[in-house]
């Protein structure tokens, strides 16, 4: 490993997480193809069939291109770009570089060109493995800017014949160049793997960034082996377990879900045909363990409750009926509470009618644990999947701790904490609520950023989380905002701006939520509808529009949102916390938040400052008591072109609810 | 990036056709080559007789005059199933697909011409029709895998938007596995991002399988871009014919599309 890499690190590595045999992913590749060589280790479906590959196949297809990636000349230390959807060839590609000692660095398969340029260019990429011609194209049109970048390997070659192919390379020509070299020099690739060990960079993932420029989070083969080996455990995971990997492979959860849990409990892992397909995949699927984030969940609540609206009378009555039932009485059945004989009788029938029929529909038949991470989700929402008997559950972490800190134990499943830290994990609730930890997954530090990482893991051995929370008297964690997003009203009310955004976004009108108050007298929310929802519902309702931007500016629409939003000031005005930051003006946006305009993270938060900056004329307006605001803001479309998007958007007040006189409002101790 | 393309001989000589219904004159005294491997675009102005043309080649319309040379035998009336078996699909200006059916059905009908079994060993489904079945469907998959219309592979095609319904026609064309692809306005009311997908999935369908093409479009831009030769019609006459940036500043050609100042 070069010095560059580790000198950043503030504190020696901790123990090695293994024994020598399995400290990292070569190596446990090795003794999975040895231990369970016949069993299915990857599939993807392909051709409109599920083509699995066993692990002994893995071992040999990771072998080659590592060896062919050898021949190439990649050494020890090289960073290895991974760009693409979840596909087996990028999968293998990530181990085989950490074979030849090198690290691999995901890139987010949605980034745009100049996206990418950053993270290659900041990770010193040489080689990158490209999914497919899109991928490429990306690659090729910022390639004059990265002088260290000297191959791309392709997987899928479909219209990249007349490329120029000095630096371009078939994924199948490196693995056959590998094969012939492996034959010429047996002994050589098993040497490379044992000189790995569970101290080194196992790969580089570049954390979103919801401020600056996204960082390199370097984990370790311990941090990331220990954290799987910490969530097999407490989750009993085995290897007949099935999971569908279909987030991207950039992302932390992935890494750990789809790839190092397999290799680490032997399970089958699965990929979809493509994007669009996802839900008739799960559906044939069926995994055993499930992760979603809050956004997917509430997506197929949204879609559930669509159809049914469009379903005969019978059957919405029957829906009606038994999810009222399942509400009642589900989770309680889920977690072993007492419920009575006769609502035991009534779900089971409720379970051969709706529940069952509902859960194969979806694929989740055969779910044992899902999880959700990220966002905080809606008790609706939550409860709903709990309610069917699907063990939804969720979890708090980052990448910088290699995905888990806490995980909810069964039994002690709420909608509003976290749960309790896993084995091994210390927490402390830092004077101003921030989230400090000692985890054995703390992360090496950040790539070329020892300012950064000394800001994060400090001296005394905590990391900093940067989100606010607390721990109740049961040890759950719960989580409010980020920790320097909580602020105050211009009277020292506490606001957090999360907290209400999630309660708007709870309603499925509403995609996503823009609150505003710092300094301010009042709390206002920009909102954007969800135009699936709010069409449907236009739709229902007799209303004609031309598109997303006309829908969001009709006055049936602007009633819509505000009668949701009456709703969560109604909830707040019982909160003791938060009663004095409700709602009280709001307006809808015109144009979607979308990543590609750099308003969300790749991986959909808001990025709060950046919207503040760049809808500023319309923050002015909602604070200055005018009822209209122009806006211009620029759009980039999905190839990368950009444009303007003008629009004259209109302000409402927001009904705002009593506080009840037996609540004090909290204010904060200045 | 895009090297010069080899394009090969005449698979395909139109001679001197004229087809008139009653007393309109629909095409007169059109010759027209199709070469291999090339896409050739034909325009003109509505009623220019393009239509006429693309039905004359694959034997909907029999011409009263002239004769048509494909795969070396001359002929001047040939039925569209045998079109069909020499190789030549095609695809429809108003989408004809089977509304009910899934899209994997759809393109399966492509398959029809090339299963050897009758229908009653396929009714039996068993044996030597399940082995047939299964090539024909791996094809297919193919297909669907190229045309990136996987998510709707057993969504009933009348369900679909109208951009989606012409690529599915694209590819119950495609299953043929034709030399020749006759494509009647296959961009028509698409919008620009469906437009360019087309674009790339004609200009794909050409390089990778060599197919030949023969594609009417009204979107001027669309056929600069992707066709190797261009051939105007107008009033059923032929009035240019070459490559596209020829044509392109060809007098006569502007004219018919931009009208001429009668001042």
């Amino acid at each position: 490993m070069a010095l560059a890499e580790t000198e950043t690190a503030i504190e020696p590595r901790p123990r090695a997480a293994a024994d020598d045999a399995s400290d990292t992913f070569p190596k446990l590749l090795l003794q999975n193809a040895r231990v369970r060589g016949g069993r299915p280790a990857i599939r993807e479906k392909d051709y409109g069939i599920w083509q699995s590959w066993s692990w002994a196949e893995v071992a040999r297809r990771t072998q080659d291109f590592a060896l062919g990636l050898a021949v190439l000349g990649f050494q020890r230390g090289d960073k290895l770009g991974v760009i693409g959807d979840n596909r087996p060839r990028l999968y293998w590609a990530i181990t085989a570089a950490q074979c030849l000692g090198g690290i691999p660095v995901p890139v987010y398969q949605d980034a745009v060109a100049a996206e990418m340029e950053y993270v290659l260019d900041h990770a010193e990429v040489r080689f990158v493995v490209a999914e497919n011609q899109e991928q490429v194209d990306k690659v090729l049109s910022v390639r004059e800017r990265l002088p260290r970048l000297e191959a791309i390997i392709y997987c899928d070659p479909r219209g990249l014949r007349h490329y120029d192919h000095t630096a371009l390379t078939p994924f199948t020509e490196v693995q056959e160049k590998g094969r012939a070299f492996g034959a010429a020099h047996p002994g050589y690739l098993e040497a490379e793997i044992a000189k790995g060990s569970g101290s080194d960079v196992a790969i580089i993932l570049y954390t979103s960034g919801t401020t600056g420029q996204p960082k390199g989070v370097m984990l370790t083969f311990d941090n990331i082996i220990q954290m799987a080996r910490s969530g097999i455990a407490f989750e009993g995971l085995r290897e007949s377990d099935e999971v569908m990997a279909y987030l991207p492979m950039a992302w932390v959860g992935d890494n750990v879900f789809s790839f190092a849990q397999s290799y680490c409990a032997g399970f089958c892992v699965s990929c979809p045909e493509s994007g669009a397909t996802v839900m008739t995949d799960l559906r044939e699927l069926g995994p055993t363990y499930f992760f979603a984030p809050p956004r997917i969940w509430e997506n197929i609540l949204t879609q559930v409750m669509i159809r049914m609206e469009d379903a005969g009378a019978v059957k919405r009555w029957l829906f009606k009926r038994f999810m009222a039932l399942a509400r009642r009485v589900g989770g309680k059945i889920l977690d072993g509470e007492q419920v009575s004989l006769g609502d035991r009788l009534l779900y089971a029938l409720g379970r051969v009618l709706i529940y069952g029929p509902l859960m194969n529909t979806l694929g989740f038949s055969r779910i044992r644990i899902a999880y959700t991470a990220g966002e905080a989700i809606g008790p609706d929402i939550f409860n709903f999947y709990r309610s069917l008997g699907i063990n939804i559950k969720q979890l708090y972490g980052m990448t910088e701790c290699s995905v888990f800190l806490c995980i909810q134990p069964n039994g002690e499943v709420r909608a509003d904490t976290v749960g309790t830290p896993v084995i091994g994990v210390e927490l402390k609730i830092a004077e101003d609520s921030e989230v400090l930890y000692k985890s054995p997954g703390v992360f090496a530090g950040y790539f070329k950023n020892p300012q950064a990482t000394a800001e994060t893991k400090r001296p005394d051995g905590w990391v900093h989380s940067g989100d606010a929370g607390f721990l109740d008297e049961s040890q759950h964690l719960h989580i409010i905002d980020r920790a320097k997003d909580v602020g105050k009203l211009q009277d020292g009310t506490l606001f957090a701006p999360k907290f209400l955004e999630n309660k708007l976004k709870f309603f499925p009108y509403v995609r996503e939520a823009v609150a505003f108050a710092p300094a301010r007298p009042f709390v206002s929310a920009f909102i954007n509808i969800d135009g699936e929802a709010v069409g449907d519902w236009a739709e229902r309702n007799g209303i004609t529009y031309g598109g997303y931007q006309e829908l969001a500016s009709l006055d049936p629409v602007y009633d819509l949102i505000g009668t949701c939003i009456e709703q969560v000031n109604r909830d707040l005005a019982q909160e003791p916390h938060l009663a004095g930051s409700q709602i009280h003006r709001f307006l809808i946006l015109h144009k979607e938040l979308d990543a590609d305009d750099g308003e969300l993270t790749r991986t959909r938060k808001v990025r709060r400052r950046l919207i503040g900056d760049r809808y500023q004329p319309l923050i002015d307006a909602l604070y200055s008591g005018r009822d209209r605001a122009e806006i211009a803001t620029e759009v980039t479309f999905e190839d990368g072109r950009k444009g303007t998007l003008k629009a004259d958007l209109k302000i409402r007040d927001a009904k705002t609810a009593p506080i009840p006189t037996t609540i004090e409002p909290l204010r904060r101790a200045s | 990036m895009q090297p010069a393309k080899q394009i090969g001989e005449v698979v395909l000589h139109a001679d001197n056709i004229s087809l008139s219904f009653g007393g309109v004159r629909a095409l007169t005294g059109i010759s027209l080559e199709i070469r291999e491997h090339e896409i050739l675009a034909i325009i003109g102005p509505n009623g220019a007789g393009k239509t006429s043309m693309l039905n004359v080649i694959n034997g909907f319309y029999h011409p009263q005059e002239g004769t048509i040379t494909y795969k070396g035998s001359t002929r001047r009336r040939m039925r569209p199933h045998q079109a069909a078996e020499q190789g030549i699909a095609r695809t429809f200006q108003n989408v004809a697909l089977f509304r009910g059916m899934t899209t994997l059905d759809n393109i399966m009908t492509g398959r029809l011409l090339r299963m050897r079994r009758n229908f009653l060993w396929q009714a039996v489904y068993y044996g030597p029709a399940l082995k047939e079945e299964l090539a024909h469907r791996e094809h297919v998959e193919r297909i669907i895998d190229f045309l990136e219309i996987e998510a709707i592979r057993k969504t009933p095609v009348g369900q679909l938007p109208y951009g989606l319904q012409k690529r599915v026609e694209l590819g119950r064309a495609l299953a043929m596995e034709p030399k020749l692809l006759l494509l009647d306005e296959p961009m028509a009311g698409m919008n620009v991002e469906e437009k360019e997908d087309m674009c790339r999935f004609i200009l794909d369908v050409n390089d990778e399988f060599g197919t030949t093409i023969a594609l009417i479009e009204h979107d001027m831009g669309v056929v600069m871009d992707i066709s190797d030769r261009v051939a105007v019609l107008d009033y059923g006459r032929k009035i240019a014919d070459g490559p596209p940036d020829a044509v392109r500043a060809n007098r006569d050609v502007i004219d018919a599309y931009l009208g001429v100042a009668h001042a």
